[in-house]
């Protein structure tokens, strides 16, 4: 079967790993561009948030393609994320294009159900159980690796010498995991794509500013659909660190990781956890933030977002005990990059200025 | 004796009759926010969030003017109301469950908020737990309390029946509380029926929807709406979507629609929805897709703080002369 999955940034390198080993074809869905939010657009209603869109435009260039099928993720809510699948269905089917939908819902939910359709993936590619575990223990191997350099790039960026250094090197880094094929061999890559980010030149006297990415999973993950937001802020020379990692959950040594912890963290914000999409996390990862000492935050979500509406409002309360300037990116079909540019410029100056305030506030201190 | 402020927005166009008379038969003083106007709507415009929906915005211009007017301010955090859906998880959209927290934080002023949980979910006799804990922060014995859930159940049961029999749910709750007779849907002739579907809180407020249910009644309509069913006629459309919705009110608005359509008891199906509503965006979509796939006229309004009367008059007007001209047809 010819089968394609939704893009959210790296991620696609170990899905195609994935596909192709449980012996389908794989239709690499292409990175989302205009054609695709035009497409998403035509077909999505009017308010359905920006990932809806950007899926289904990418659904109808992969069903263009010649894909039989894709998976995708389930929910429960209540976040519409959740439901996207079935509107989706809804709308394909209106449209006429046979593409079957496979979604994956919480194991822990149905796991009758869950099981079923990774089986039936399996059956399809006639894989054996045995080698089904391998696949998915190698494709976890790939999603961690892709996340490690991906961490590393955004450290080495603010202070490479010659711009575009580090974006070169995090491509040719990331083909050579796209190329290997055993555990064995993606730790290799992984360590010759940590030593080509090691290997640019860097200027270690500069003090970048750094910035907390938070917001909704998908906007945050996607560098297209935040028009390359950790590129622009690591070129304007800001060290960024992101609140979302495919592989987070099972991190220690990321800022953001427990979820329980987050919940608690939040709760004297907001008394009731979750309440659905990353928005109970976003106003914990403020703190975290504010607590690491990070010079501000930036909140990423898609325009309509409803949980992470709940957290803006929420937001100015924490950024006021906390001291941490948050700037709110809202996406949407008319976000153009020039205007995330230039908020963020304003923004970075702002973090600028506040920073050598407090440096001078400091030396009077000191001079008393 | 405490006076506590109920806003007249949201949930309390459907669950008043039980709050009311719990908090009134505990003994302290019910002072509700008046109408929606064009005063509390710009309040709530300014003190909101600007990315809110308009029902959201709403509530918080009657919680603004509330305030200095009551000793707390009744805002409960609604997360379910029974055990429902396809994993038993129904709850309500993320902002009725972040309200009491958008609201304490967003405005300024205000009385302390009775924000109880309200999570019938997981229990049996979850109404009690939630009427317990109010009744202990408004410093009331048990016994009182149990007495005071019991009449407001009985007076939610007598509203719900009201509805049942094909009242619309304001003129349920005034002949709930001022004891005025039902009186059933009258007008000229009425020779076509509408479905008109969506959240409580934006059919039965005739202000954000610029007056939508009276114009349907002066135009000769006879209105159903989905709190007319029994919880059993609405629950039996659940089999008929891949799977449920997460949300009660969206839930209801579905199995409403979904039930006029094929019980072909409607005519034609209006849907209102609000402004940016996250949730209506599904549920808009999959009403327009089901109603075309059921042969059922639709008609979707979204309302926001723009509206105006003469463009849900035309939109109505041209939507009945439709309807109309096809049954002579026929």
């Amino acid at each position: 079967m010819k089968i394609s999955f939704p893009r959210m940034g790296y991620s696609y390198i170990a899905l195609k790993w994935l596909v192709e080993n449980l012996g389908h074809e794989c239709i690499v869905p292409p990175e989302p561009s205009n054609h695709t939010l035009d497409l998403g657009v035509r077909y999505a209603p009017e308010f359905a948030c920006i990932p809806f869109k950007i899926l289904l435009g990418t659904y109808i260039e992969v069903a263009r393609m010649g894909a039989e099928a894709v998976v995708t993720s389930g929910g429960m809510g209540p976040c519409r994320a959740g439901y996207y699948w079935v509107m989706h269905k809804y709308l394909l089917e209106e449209m006429g294009l046979p593409l079957k939908i496979i979604a994956m819902e919480m194991p822990l939910l149905n796991l009758g159900d869950f099981w079923g359709k990774i089986d039936y993936l399996r059956r399809g590619g006639g894989v054996s159980l045995k080698e089904l575990l391998r696949v998915l223990k190698v494709t976890w191997a790939k999603v961690k690796a892709i996340d490690d350099i991906e961490i590393r790039a955004h450290q080495v960026r603010p202070r490479e010498v010659r711009r575009g250094d580090t974006t070169r090197a995090i491509n040719t880094g990331l083909d050579y995991i796209d190329a290997a094929q055993g555990e064995e061999e993606i730790r290799q890559a992984r360590q010759e794509a940590m030593d080509l980010l090691v290997g640019v030149e860097r200027d270690d006297e500069r003090q970048p500013l750094k910035i907390g990415i938070i917001g909704e999973i998908y906007v945050v993950l996607e560098p297209a659909a935040n028009h390359y937001i950790q590129l622009l802020l690591g070129e304007m020379g800001v060290e960024t660190d992101r609140s979302i990692y495919l592989s987070s959950y099972t991190r220690k040594n990321t800022i953001i990781n427990l979820e329980g912890d987050l919940f608690a963290i939040a709760r004297p914000y907001l008394n009731e956890a979750p309440i659905g999409g990353h928005g109970v996390n976003s106003i914990a990862e403020t703190i975290l933030y504010a607590r690491h000492g990070f010079d501000g935050v930036v909140q990423l979500a898609p325009f309509s977002c409803i949980p992470e509406i709940v957290a803006k409002s929420i937001i100015p309360a924490v950024s006021r005990d906390f001291d941490i300037p948050v700037q709110t990116v809202f996406i949407d079909e008319q976000t153009g990059r020039a205007g995330v540019q230039t908020r963020l410029e304003a923004f970075v100056d702002l973090l600028q200025w506040r920073r050598e305030r407090r440096h001078k506030q400091g030396k009077k201190v000191f001079s008393i | 004796m405490y006076k506590v402020g109920i806003p007249r927005s949201l949930a309390y166009f459907v669950y008043l009759p039980l709050w009311k008379t719990f908090i009134t038969e505990l003994g302290h003083e019910v002072v509700e926010s008046p109408p929606t106007s064009r005063d509390i709507l710009d309040r709530g415009v300014k003190e909101a969030v600007n990315d809110a929906c308009i029902p959201i915005k709403l509530y918080h211009g009657h919680a603004a003017h509330l305030a200095g007017q009551c000793d707390l301010l009744f805002c409960p955090r609604l997360v379910s109301v029974r055990k429902h859906g396809d994993f038993g998880s129904e709850t309500f959209c993320p902002k009725f469950l972040g309200l009491p927290d958008m609201v304490r934080l967003g405005l300024k002023d205000l009385p302390p908020l009775l924000d109880t949980r309200i999570d019938l979910k997981p229990f049996g006799s979850g109404n009690w737990e939630v009427a317990r804990d109010i009744g202990q922060r408004l410093g009331n014995s048990m016994a009182r309390c149990r007495r005071a859930l019991r009449l407001g159940m009985a007076a939610q049961r007598s509203f719900r029946s009201l509805c049942q029999q094909g009242m619309l749910a304001d003129a349920a709750l005034e002949a709930v509380f001022n004891g005025v007779e039902p009186t059933r849907q009258t007008g000229t002739k009425q020779d076509i029926t509408i479905a008109v579907v969506g959240y409580p809180y934006a059919i039965y407020d005739p202000y954000i929807n610029a007056g939508l249910i009276k114009i349907l009644q002066q135009q000769g309509v006879k209105i159903v709406t989905q709190d007319m069913l029994s919880e059993r006629e609405l629950n039996r459309q659940n089999r008929k979507l891949p799977k449920t919705l997460f949300w009660y009110f969206s839930n209801r608005a579905v199995y409403g629609g979904l039930h006029f359509m094929s019980e072909g008891q409607a005519d034609g199906l209006i849907h209102v929805t609000a402004f940016a509503c996250g949730p209506d965006s599904m549920v808009d979509r999959l009403l327009e897709i089901e109603a075309k796939r059921h042969g059922t006229p639709y008609l979707p309004i979204a309302v926001d703080e723009h509206t105006g009367e003469a463009g849900v008059r035309t939109r109505v007007e041209a939507f009945l002369d439709m309807l109309r001209y096809q049954r002579r047809r026929r």
